[in-house]
């Protein structure tokens, strides 16, 4: 499969670049851009914010390595992100985690994001999403719900397999 | 030609008038209030210079003197305090009379001392350092004890061992036990880095020396930092992708094993290494070297500072090019047409000949590779001879940090001594070969060069009736010789090479020369001294200050006073 | 009883309020602005002159008003400390960043009221001579991204923004940009280098102070969403009406967060100073009390980085007697009043507002492993002692959480904390060693028993098995 970006996106990200007197602060917006298109960061995507910004693809490599947010890897249709850090923990999103991985045939002791082999899911630990009055929330894919419990868990669950 | 210039550093800064008065533990010290920083530029002067200049250490790891500040191994961190100011803006003083120290705590726990990288903070009037306090101390203590417990401490087969500051450190301000407990990080390991160098991410300190040089000294932003926090990891973008002609300067700037040259790994603890200071041949640049051998064998090259020619660096190629000194079909053996004969038979047979030759029936090639002291001799001899000379040019490509598209490393020396011809050497290689051809010179003198890649051809050499040559390696010039005379490697003898820039340098010997070879200001001065009658050095010291006598460019300078490196003449 | 006093979010919670120009405009919005634009220049008894500008910027000094991020640091000292001379353009960045655990404050105001923090940030930007502005969000808000988004896109078709701003000739644009997961963002210096596109790594200081060199390396103002909303209102009441909220040196409102183990988690604006830690956890107005049958263990009040709280502790403050005189005074825990100096006093920090709640179910062991790892994963990596002490305590948090602890391991930590605290390039080094020092300090029996009895099940015998769970997450 050979990479391709869409004129149009392309046009997107000149005209964004055009925000920051240096083109190199345009990476992660560029960066995340990409990784909507085409659902994770691929080698082609690091050469090409490269060459599009100026910089070598180590100056890529380098943010897509230290912003969690950035995936190499393909990820699930439906992205769980649930939050791990305290205020979350102490309402019991550790056992929403593991609920959520039990449930999908995942591992329930991993951290690191994993994806069940039918592409349909990732389910991952994340720190605090900064909305810890409403824990132990989640972030799925774009949107965070408060409060979720297991019964919510297992909707979600339903309708992602559905997807 | 002014003293100075042997061992300043150019070009020098105005002498800083503006001094501060701090203390370094206790002790009063005057500094100045600016210092070069990196770039040569004047700043304020940092503690880690004013303690230095105290005569005091600080051990660092990701500070470099030529290379930006990162501050980021906080391993200089150092206890220091500064007067106490009252409400009335005034300086609050002790019963004595001399100005109270605030010294520097945590805001939020003021019995605990709070260190400033000495590397990057400024010191101010009054200031007092206590780079050897036990708080500096503890604070030193720790960052190693932090530095250690991922590492993979597998220093017996380091080839950093013995020149590691992890190790050196280690044995000043570490413990000999660890509190650590828990299980390492793993990185990876034996990473191909780039065609000359090898990567072990678990021995990395994580200092960004590598990185930064190679952005901001060799223009090539190739190395970067991946991954977060403690899985932090040095890379390039591909393994291999690392490839400019500095690579190897960041082996010398890592200070730890994790950056090794794949040239010289595995091949020499280098404790065993002699080190000779030398000068690389590449290019007409010079750099300052230092020549590391054992038992007669060179093992590597390493930079050696010099900030009137290469700072503190050199290029991978000038590095890399000592091999051939070791080539198997080294020439060894004085040879009469083919023939293995001794260095005094050879020497009287081509005097005799000299001495009879008719004014201007010798012509002289020699090489702008030979040094200052050969050449100025050869052209003695050639000015005795009535002879036509020149050099052979060398140009090849160039960049803006170090390498120059002079490829002769001496090529001012053969100016200078008025071998080589003038504006352009190889302007009179045409003169010579057309004097052969039409018969009018019947010898030819070449030393270091092949001159059938010249323009005189072995058609030309057949026409000579003696042919004299003296080199290093075998060519085709080398193989229609009348006489040869086996030479040294600049590794193996004494001289002076004048750069590009008219910088006189001089290097030793490193190991000694291979069969029969002798240094050819050895046997120049004996064939000088047959044919010219005119007595000369048998040292090189010698030599070199009849030269300085001699040559006008030379005029004042000194064997002894060329220092470790050089003195800069007016070419 | 003390109740909240609503003026950052005023209007965010009313019913029918919602995030788009008209409503705010309908709500009096940008009246603040054009206050600001035709403030008159003032003359001083000294006779100098002060610009428009300058007298905004006076009157933020004069508010009293102290950073909302975390630092506390006067906004308006902040302001006056920017290069003005050096011909270099001036950056404003708003830090939406909001990644401190327990912190969600600044997530109200961007998703509900965008506006007013364009609004506050218009007039700062104004009072600063600033041309060029970034709304640095974190990564994990896509949906407040693109709220700010419109609401800046509203802001320029109605001239409020862009160019000739409401026909005064000033200049102004303002553009999102989008973080990606990185805590140590919310560190002003980190901030800059990750907007300049790059990890973001702290900066030393000296000599990189962002009011001197700061986004590409001009001088630049870095201030949290919940500030900048207040300048709107220090415009709209005046410096000295805004100082009469709050306690002296301690002015204004601020957005609280509450969270952990009380019966009504959520956020609350008061008047700092004015709601005591007791109230904010235990009245009715606020978090309601602990759970039923519940007692209280433990607090940390101003964010995860914040040092602990332990229940039954009093603390000696300053407090200015009826002769005006200072005196010592015990104050327990619960009488806290919810300021930055009080909080201070008692030897923590109100941070960025944020209060997490423990009560006597929980295990200061498991709740601090959680902690560390959280810091242990946030760590930039830049400098020596956080690099590896981070993860350091983390792995030891995590044996000791799971069953392989020593009674040594107290000692071991906090010593593996001293040895960060100070010592790094930014304060990120506190903020992972002040949890672990006064954990380990204040509830130091439970952390010693656990080990003891790790070790005792460990002499008991061979066959008990190590429950380890995944060790902290490398990623």
């Amino acid at each position: 499969m050979t990479f391709s970006v869409p004129s149009s996106l392309e046009a997107q990200l000149d005209e964004l670049a055009t925000h920051y007197p240096v083109k190199r602060s345009a990476s992660l917006m560029f960066l995340h851009a990409l990784q909507e298109h085409f659902g994770h960061i691929t080698d082609e995507a690091i050469e090409w914010t490269a060459r599009k910004l100026g910089l070598q693809p180590i100056n890529v490599l380098e943010l897509v390595t230290f912003y969690p947010m950035f995936r190499r890897e393909k990820l699930g249709r439906t992205h769980v992100k649930v939050c791990r850090t305290l205020s979350c923990a102490l309402a019991g999103s550790g056992e929403l985690r593991e609920h959520f991985c039990k449930k999908l045939g995942l591992d329930p002791h991993a951290h690191a994001p994993q994806t069940t082999p039918d592409g349909k899911f990732t389910v991952e630990f994340v720190e605090c999403l900064a909305d810890c009055g409403n824990a132990p929330v989640v972030l799925l894919n774009d949107d965070l719900l408060p409060k979720v419990s297991t019964a919510q868990a297992d909707e979600i669950i339903a309708k992602g397999k559905g997807l | 030609m002014s003293n100075a210039a042997t061992t300043a550093p150019a070009p020098a800064a105005p002498p800083p008038v503006e001094k501060i008065r701090i203390k370094v533990d206790g002790r009063d010290v005057e500094v100045p209030k600016l210092l070069p920083n990196w770039q040569g530029k004047l700043e304020p002067t940092t503690m880690l210079q004013a303690i230095q200049i105290a005569g005091g250490e600080v051990p660092h790891y990701c500070y470099h003197p030529k290379l930006p500040v990162a501050g980021n191994c906080r391993m200089c961190l150092v206890e220091f305090g500064t007067p106490m100011i009252g409400p009335d803006r005034k300086p609050v003083l002790n019963e004595d009379g001399s100005p109270k120290i605030a010294k520097s705590v945590l805001p939020y726990e003021p019995s605990t001392p709070r260190g400033a990288i000495a590397c990057a903070t400024p010191i101010s009037p009054g200031m007092e350092l206590y780079p050897n306090s036990p708080a500096t101390k503890q604070m030193r203590e720790a960052v190693l004890e932090s530095l250690l417990i991922n590492h993979p401490l597998d220093c017996p087969i380091c080839d950093q061992a013995g020149e590691c500051k992890l190790q050196e450190y280690s044995v000043q301000h570490g413990q000999a036990t660890s509190r650590f407990v828990e299980a390492k990080v793993h990185k990876p390991k034996a990473v191909d880095l780039g065609p000359r160098i090898v990567l072990d991410d678990e021995r990395c300190v994580l200092c960004t020396r590598c990185i930064r040089f190679s952005k901001d000294i060799a223009g090539d932003d190739a190395l970067g930092i991946v991954n977060r926090g403690s899985y932090n990891t040095i890379a390039a973008w591909k393994e291999g992708a690392f490839d400019n002609n500095y690579t190897l300067n960041t082996v010398d700037l890592c200070p730890v094993g994790a950056l090794t040259s794949k040239d010289f790994r595995f091949k020499m603890r280098v404790w065993f290494l002699k080190e000779t200071k030398s000068v690389c041949t590449s290019c007409g640049t010079g750099c300052n070297i230092t020549v590391g051998s054992r038992e007669g064998a060179i093992h590597r090259y390493e930079p050696r500072e010099n900030d009137a020619v290469n700072g503190p660096w050199m290029c991978d190629a000038g590095r890399l090019n000592y091999k051939w000194v070791a080539r198997e079909d080294r020439l060894k053996d004085v040879l009469i047409r083919g023939a293995k004969a001794g260095w005094n038979t050879a020497l009287k047979e081509i005097s005799a000949k000299l001495a009879a030759a008719p004014q201007g029936s010798v012509a002289l090639i020699a090489s702008a590779r030979q040094t200052t002291e050969e050449l100025f001799l050869l052209g003695k001899l050639a000015r005795k001879l009535g002879a036509l000379t020149d050099s052979v040019p060398r140009l090849g490509e160039g960049d803006r940090l170090l390498v120059n598209v002079d490829k002769n490393p001496n090529m001012n020396g053969a100016w200078l001594t008025g071998v080589a011809a003038v504006p352009a050497a190889g302007g009179r290689l045409g003169l010579i070969a057309e004097a052969i051809r039409s018969g009018q010179v019947r010898t030819l003198i070449v030393f270091g060069e092949d001159v059938t890649k010249c323009g005189i051809g072995t058609d030309l050499l057949a026409k000579l009736e003696t042919l004299i040559v003296s080199d290093i390696l075998p060519s085709a010039t080398t193989a229609t010789a009348t006489y040869l005379l086996p030479g040294c490697a600049h590794a193996e003898k004494r001289g002076t090479f004048v750069n590009a820039k008219g910088r006189v340098q001089k290097f030793m010997k490193a190991v000694e020369p291979k069969g029969d070879a002798r240094a050819e200001w050895e046997f120049l001065h004996e064939l000088v001294h047959n044919v010219t009658g005119q007595n000369g050095f048998s040292t090189i010291e010698g030599l070199f200050n009849q030269m300085a006598a001699e040559v006008p460019a030379f005029s004042g300078l000194e064997w002894a006073k060329l220092g470790d490196t050089g003195v800069t003449v007016q070419i | 009883m003390p109740e909240q006093h609503k003026l950052i979010l005023k209007h965010a919670d009313s019913p029918g309020y919602t995030p788009d120009i008209e409503c705010y405009v309908r709500h009096g919005g940008y009246e603040a602005l054009k206050k600001a634009l035709g403030t008159a220049p003032r003359e001083l008894p000294d006779g100098k002159k002060l610009s428009a500008q300058e007298v905004v910027r006076e009157d933020v000094k004069a508010s009293g008003l102290r950073g909302r991020g975390g630092a506390g640091f006067s906004a308006g000292l902040k302001w006056s400390f920017v290069d003005r001379r050096s011909g270099k353009p001036i950056y404003l960045i708003c830090n939406a960043d909001e990644s401190e655990p327990g912190t969600f404050k600044d997530r109200q105001i961007i998703h509900k009221d965008p506006h007013q923090l364009v609004e506050g940030m218009i007039i700062s930007c104004w009072a600063n001579d600033v041309k060029l502005a970034y709304i640095y969000i974190r990564g994990e808000m896509p949906h407040g991204a693109r709220l700010l988004e419109k609401a800046l896109a509203e802001a320029r078709a109605k001239n409020f923004l862009g160019k000739n701003i409401l026909g005064t000739g000033y200049d102004l644009e303002i553009y999102v940009h989008r973080g990606a997961g990185a805590y140590i963002c919310g560190e002003e210096t980190g901030l800059i280098e990750s907007l300049e596109g790059k990890r973001a790594y702290p900066r030393i200081k000296p000599p990189y102070f962002p009011a001197v060199l700061g986004l590409y390396m001009c001088p630049t103002i870095v201030n949290n969403v919940e500030t900048l909303c207040h300048v709107k209102h220090i415009v709209t009441m005046g410096p000295a009406e805004y100082a009469k909220l709050g306690t002296p040196n301690n002015t204004g409102t601020r957005i609280v967060s509450l969270s952990g183990d009380v019966q009504k988690p959520g956020y609350f604006e008061i008047e700092v100073g004015k709601v005591t830690l007791g109230q904010l956890i235990f009245d009715a107005n606020f978090g309601g009390g602990l759970k039923p049958g519940r007692s209280l263990k433990a607090i940390i009040p101003g964010g995860s980085s914040s040092k602990v709280l332990k229940a039954g502790e009093v603390f000696k403050l300053n407090r200015k007697g009826a002769d005006g005189q200072m005196t010592k005074v015990d104050v327990p825990l619960l009488d806290l009043p919810y300021d930055f100096d009080s909080l201070q006093g008692a030897g923590t920090m109100s941070g960025s507002g944020a209060i997490i709640v423990m009560d006597d179910s929980r295990s200061m062991v498991d709740t601090l492993a959680n902690l560390s790892e959280f810091y242990a994963h946030e760590s930039c990596g830049q400098c020596t002692p956080c690099r590896e002490g981070s993860l350091w305590m983390a792995k030891g948090l995590h044996r000791l959480a799971h069953g392989d602890g020593r009674k040594q391991d107290v000692e071991y930590l906090s010593h593996i904390a001293q040895n960060i605290q100070g010592r790094t390039i930014c304060a990120f080094g506190e903020a992972a060693a002040w949890p672990v020092l006064s954990f380990v300090k204040k509830f130091k029996d439970e952390f010693v028993a656990r080990g003891e009895a790790d070790e005792a099940a460990k002499s008991a015998g061979p066959s008990r098995e190590l429950k380890l769970a995944a060790s902290p997450n490398p990623h």
